[in-house]
């Protein structure tokens, strides 16, 4: 593979990827708030 | 007799005979590290073993780093089976407390944009012509993190460990200097005094349990070659946030940590010869660090102003700039950047949130990062 397509196939699918994950488990941190809401007895 | 003391002699001036002309520079630099460790108090628990080490292996003679040298036994040890950086995510992730990002998941996404600087850097390494996997690891520097620039380096480029390593901790103390300037030129007077409010307390402790075994799981199945990186500062999270082992967490934040960053320290130093050390490749090295943590900042500002948009203005997007791995520092930063334009905009939390995101989001990219070169038969 020519270092042209691993620079661009890097960035599209790393820097993709990246923010992919991280807005699933953005998505997943807010499911689990609402499935186990922070109750007043924990303070 | 004269020329056995002759003979004897010679071995006691042997050490300044065969020094190569890098060794004194490299001896200076080392005396520069201790010096920005004792001095300036620049990342000084590690500066100080890293600039000792450095000095160690530019005493001609001394053999450290050959084999049964036991800086080289260490290294082989510790750095070459990257033990090290992964004892160190145990540390770390049971001194972090994810609450302020839990309060705002949303801010995650910030995470992500402060790692963008590490693919447009490898883009740019590969540019000036370094190889594929060199230039991986120069681009890791951008991850803004030590641990994880040492694991990568030291899986793929170990020839560029010292450069590397000392180019992603110097960058790293030195963001109250870097950040600031990009800050400015990114944002307007109105955007820096958005006041975000006050983080209240939502995320309940089974929430904070849960969070470092959904992102081992999911982000272990996404990435699964990073996953060491993960799973190591997971685990120490867990540990922290589960209560019942404050032993094992203590002592991971504690001994193990401080054990494994003097080893780790005075075997990146060790890398540090003269002889490999000093050539322009270096400095190159240095340069694109230096570039990297440049464009995580703005990537994470930019992304900041987009997410105001999205929102409605609520979010400022100085908070973006946290979105980096300098943990901490670079929350403190953002603080201390919005309070110029407003003394009463409380930007810290928000800024902690992105922070600690960043943290996440270095350890991913790097794992995302190595799950694709896997994927496209580079490794």
């Amino acid at each position: 593979m020519d270092n042209w397509t691993f620079g661009l196939t890097m960035i599209i699918v790393g820097m993709g990827g990246t923010l992919l994950t991280l807005w699933i488990l953005s998505l997943l941190m807010s499911v689990l708030k609402k499935i186990f809401p922070y109750t007043k007895e924990e303070k | 007799m004269l020329e056995a003391i002759g003979s004897g002699l010679s071995g006691l001036v042997a050490g300044f005979l065969h020094m190569h002309w890098s060794n004194p520079i490299m001896i200076v630099v080392g005396l520069v590290l201790l010096y920005l460790g004792i001095k300036k108090d620049i990342e000084p628990v590690l500066l100080v073993p890293i600039g000792f080490g450095c000095i160690l292996v530019n005493i001609p003679f001394a053999g450290l780093m050959e084999k049964d040298g036991f800086l080289r036994i260490i290294y082989e040890a510790g750095i070459l089976t990257e033990l090290f950086p992964l004892f160190i995510f145990v540390g770390i992730g049971a001194m972090t407390d994810f609450g302020p990002l839990l309060e705002n998941p949303k801010i995650f996404l910030l995470g992500a944009a402060g790692q963008f600087g590490i693919f447009l850097t490898l883009a740019l390494a590969l540019a000036l012509g370094f190889t594929k996997l060199q230039a991986v690891s120069i681009g890791i520097i951008g991850a803004c993190d030590g641990p994880t620039a040492i694991y990568v380096t030291s899986l793929y480029a170990p020839e560029l460990l010292g450069a590397v390593s000392v180019a992603a901790y110097c960058y790293m103390s030195l963001v109250p200097i870097i950040q600031p300037p990009i800050m400015r030129a990114l944002t307007t007077q109105e955007e820096r005094v958005i006041n975000m409010g006050s983080v209240k307390k939502s995320a309940s402790k089974t929430t904070k349990l849960l969070f470092p075994l959904v992102v081992t799981i999911i982000g272990g199945l996404i990435a699964p070659k990073g996953l060491a990186l993960l799973g190591t500062i997971m685990l120490g999270n867990f540990m922290k946030e589960c209560g019942v082992v404050s032993r094992l967490t203590k002592a991971s934040e504690n001994e193990i940590a401080n054990i494994v960053t003097l080893l780790l320290g005075i075997s990146i130093g060790a890398t540090m010869d003269g002889k490999v050390f000093l050539t322009s490749q270096t400095l190159i090295i240095l340069v694109l660090g230096f570039f990297a943590i440049c464009l995580d900042t703005a990537c994470g500002i930019l992304f900041g102003k987009l997410l105001k948009v999205v929102t409605g203005g609520k979010v400022n997007p100085l908070i973006g700039a946290a979105g980096i791995s300098a943990y901490p520092m670079s929350a403190r930063v953002v603080q201390k950047e919005g309070q110029k334009y407003d003394k009463k905009n409380y930007l810290l939390m928000h800024a902690m949130g992105a922070n600690t995101g960043g943290q996440v989001g270095s350890v991913l990219a790097a794992a995302v990062m190595l799950s694709v070169l896997k994927g496209l038969g580079v490794v």
